[in-house]
């Protein structure tokens, strides 16, 4: 369970997030919009320890990440994390991204590594892409090579930072397809996504946010029926037509 | 009628040789200071990046002459002794090749993105394990063909420690002219010597940067 109790984060003067709340239980998938700008990326970085915050405490599984205590290295192998732009490693292979944390950090022979990762290949749909580099694959292939980065690592948490918002439209789906896949298998997961397609089929709950703040939060299909906030009406609309 | 070079090979190849381990000494010592001098610029210590801020940009607004002078005609002032024009011009090179390093170095760490260190971590891989796999071997390549041609630069610039009475290749050539009096011949043969090597140097970077685009790394 991850649990985020008044978080506030400041970049210098400018107040990125302000009093955010959250739970996120296990096998639940929360889904975050909003427009850019809103601070959606800094709260899933700030989950993973990727960014401190000034105030306020996120607990993982109990731990909590300002505790000097808490081992960030550790925690974040239970926490996966994909990224807009793929980030995969442009000098290793498509096989050797996925093994490298497996290797290095889970101390996995290379024979296991590499079974588990073909496995994982096979499950996001291009093993035959093992041995190519990240920059011979499109993007919707880079994407679920980063997914199965992830996963090698057998995380409890899944986290999606607009997985899709830098693929061209024909290679959505393909991604999309092996998210929802995932949420359905029951992996907890935070994905900030416009996509409500997405939304509407996996999200126990919605949450849009706006300058830092969690405007407003629904179930899959309140959210959309009937959305309160002048703001997330405006928004949907947008995004929605 | 290039037999007044053969004449004179051996005590020009020996002035090639003084060029040659200048260049080494001046590539070795600027490239680890130069690592130290990139990882000034990019500290967030005001007490590191400031020094190490001024003294790249005094030197890279300084002609080479200049320091390799400087350094000849002040430090007999300072340590009490004159220094041998070989270590002074070396300890020049040293000082100066090390802002240009240092500046490679600092672009190099900056070309990665936060998000690719990001992924990184996310994976449960340490600040040590990252450097170690992501970052060095991805900032290796993108440097590597400016870290050539500054390799090429400096070679080139070992020519100007002739102005402290260094004999290297230049000035071996010149006082074989003194005697002989056949500039052309002879500096056109310290041209073509030089130009097969930086041309050699030029295409292996070249080459680097071109392998870097293909895997998309540069």
């Amino acid at each position: 369970m991850i649990e985020i109790n008044g978080l506030s984060k400041w970049f210098g003067d400018f107040q990125v997030l302000t009093e955010i709340n959250e739970v996120i239980r296990n096998g639940q998938t929360v889904v975050i919009c909003g427009p850019s700008g809103s601070g959606k990326s800094t709260l899933l970085r700030c989950v993973n320890g990727l960014e401190p915050y000034q105030k306020g405490e996120i607990l993982v599984d109990g731990s909590s990440l300002s505790d000097p205590k808490t081992n960030l290295y550790q925690l974040r192998r239970k926490i996966g994390m994909v990224f807009q732009r793929f980030e995969l490693y442009p000098h290793m292979t498509v096989l050797r991204n996925i093994c490298l944390a497996p290797l290095k950090v889970l101390k996995k022979s290379r024979r296991e590594a590499e079974q588990k990762a073909m496995e994982l290949l096979v499950r996001v749909g291009i093993p035959e892409k093992a041995q190519e580099y990240p920059a011979n694959l499109s993007g919707g292939q880079q994407q679920r090579v980063a997914i199965a980065r992830s996963l090698a690592m057998e995380p409890d948490y899944m986290m999606f930072d607009e997985p899709t918002s830098a693929l061209d439209p024909e290679m959505i789906n393909e991604v999309l397809e092996v998210m929802i896949d995932l949420a359905k298998e029951g992996m907890t997961m935070l994905v900030v996504t416009h996509e409500m397609g997405f939304a509407r089929e996996v999200a126990d709950e919605i949450i849009f946010m706006d300058e830092g703040r969690i405007i407003e939060r629904g179930t899959g299909q309140d959210f959309f029926a009937h959305p309160k906030s002048e703001r997330t009406k405006r928004f949907l609309s947008q995004i929605l037509a | 009628m290039f037999d007044v070079v053969a004449r004179n090979l051996y005590f020009l190849m020996g002035g090639f040789l003084v060029t040659l381990q200048l260049t080494a000494f001046a590539l070795g010592g600027g490239i680890i200071l130069g690592m130290l001098v990139g990882l000034g610029r990019i500290s967030r210590n005001a007490y590191v990046y400031q020094p190490v801020t001024l003294y790249v940009n005094f030197i890279r607004n300084v002609p080479l002459i200049l320091v390799i002078f400087w350094f000849y005609f002040v430090m007999p002032i300072i340590i009490g002794r004159p220094l041998d024009p070989f270590p002074s011009a070396v300890i020049s090179f040293i000082i100066f090749e090390a802002t240009y390093f240092g500046e490679i170095f600092r672009a190099g760490y900056q070309s990665i993105s936060r998000d690719l260190i990001n992924a990184a971590y996310s994976t449960g891989l340490t600040y040590g394990q990252t450097a170690r796999f992501i970052l060095i071997p991805i900032a290796f390549r993108r440097m590597l063909p400016s870290m050539i041609t500054q390799s090429i630069v400096t070679f080139q610039d070992t020519s100007l420690a002739f102005v402290i009475g260094l004999r290297e290749f230049v000035r071996r050539t010149s006082i074989v002219d003194n005697l002989e009096v056949r500039s052309i011949q002879l500096f056109g043969f310290v041209a073509v010597v030089f130009f097969i090597f930086c041309f050699t140097g030029s295409k292996i970077s070249r080459h680097f940067e071109e392998k870097g685009r293909r895997a998309n790394i540069i």
